[in-house]
């Protein structure tokens, strides 16, 4: 049952960055292309997402998920050195070439031998970030 | 082009559904990057069928609509295999540093009010619209 949801999660979120362009990398770096030809597309994507999830949180409130165990608990809500850094190196990765880890996947069938190379060097980004993170969150206990 | 917000609504919407079912159905947060990251560096390893299961989702459906359009959508990727490279490693490194990227802190972070998410957010938009700033239209790169 667990992996049933997973798959319908994971198509309907495939599907949804298909259709609403977001596998365009024109459209994503359009978004952030303010002093060129900026588009907007992105913005209704976040919204028309967000909405959904609006709903399931609430939905959580005393409940248990369907397959069992429990919801997530909200993280400490500290903005810390190491959202402020990651995130910056992801957002200029992002600029780079207009893709960031979901449409990377999801563009893994139709994006051709550049889509492959880019989900290449993410995944050893991602092993690499495994390091890095054990010294950050050393290097932060120890101020 | 006056289209395009449109598709973009209700693929917005298809994407929070999608969200809305990984969090109540299995209790979990639908991020990419941590999807796949766990995966990958073995912190994941407990719940790696399930992980499996979502990409396998993500990969499988715009790969049978490809098939059943009969013609592949439009991605605009460089083909500057160095800017390939370089943006992989920094998204890669970021998103894992970070805990999370657009789906994970943008959508479902969000959406519960989160400020790191929010925050995050706020952050990626940034840097990114500075990078695009700089190598298109100062440096002329990308």
């Amino acid at each position: 049952m667990r992996l049933i949801v997973s798959f319908a999660a994971g198509g309907l979120f495939g599907l949804g960055l298909l259709l609403s362009g977001m596998t365009d990398t024109q459209k994503v770096q359009g978004w952030l292309d303010v002093f060129g030809q900026w588009d907007p597309t992105l913005a209704f994507v976040m919204g028309g997402a967000i909405l959904p999830m609006v709903l399931a949180w609430r939905l959580t409130r005393g409940r248990a998920p369907l397959t069992g165990g429990t919801f997530p608990i909200a993280p400490q809500q500290d903005l810390d050195g190491r959202l402020i850094f990651g995130s910056t190196l992801f957002g200029m990765g992002w600029g780079l070439a207009g893709l960031c880890p979901g449409p990377a996947m999801a563009a893994l069938s139709y994006g051709g031998f550049g889509g492959v190379i880019f989900m290449v060097a993410m995944i050893a980004g991602m092993i690499t970030a495994a390091p890095v993170i054990v010294r950050l969150d050393r290097t932060a206990a120890n101020t | 082009m006056e289209a395009d917000w449109i598709w973009g609504l209700i693929g917005g919407g298809l994407i929070g559904t999608g969200g809305a079912i990984y969090l109540l159905g299995n209790g979990r947060i639908m991020g990419a990057s941590g999807i796949l990251g766990g995966l990958v560096d073995g912190s994941g390893r407990s719940t790696a069928a399930e992980r499996i299961a979502f990409i396998t989702g993500v990969v499988l459906v715009p790969f049978a609509l490809w098939m059943i359009m009969g013609e592949a959508p439009k991605t605009h990727l460089t083909s500057d295999i160095s800017v390939i490279i370089a943006a992989g490693l920094l998204v890669g490194l970021g998103t894992r540093i970070a805990n999370g990227c657009t789906s994970g802190h943008g959508v479902c972070g969000i959406s519960r009010l989160s400020l790191r998410g929010l925050f995050a957010t706020l952050i990626y938009i940034f840097a990114g619209g500075v990078t695009v700033t700089l190598f298109r239209h100062i440096w002329g790169l990308i």
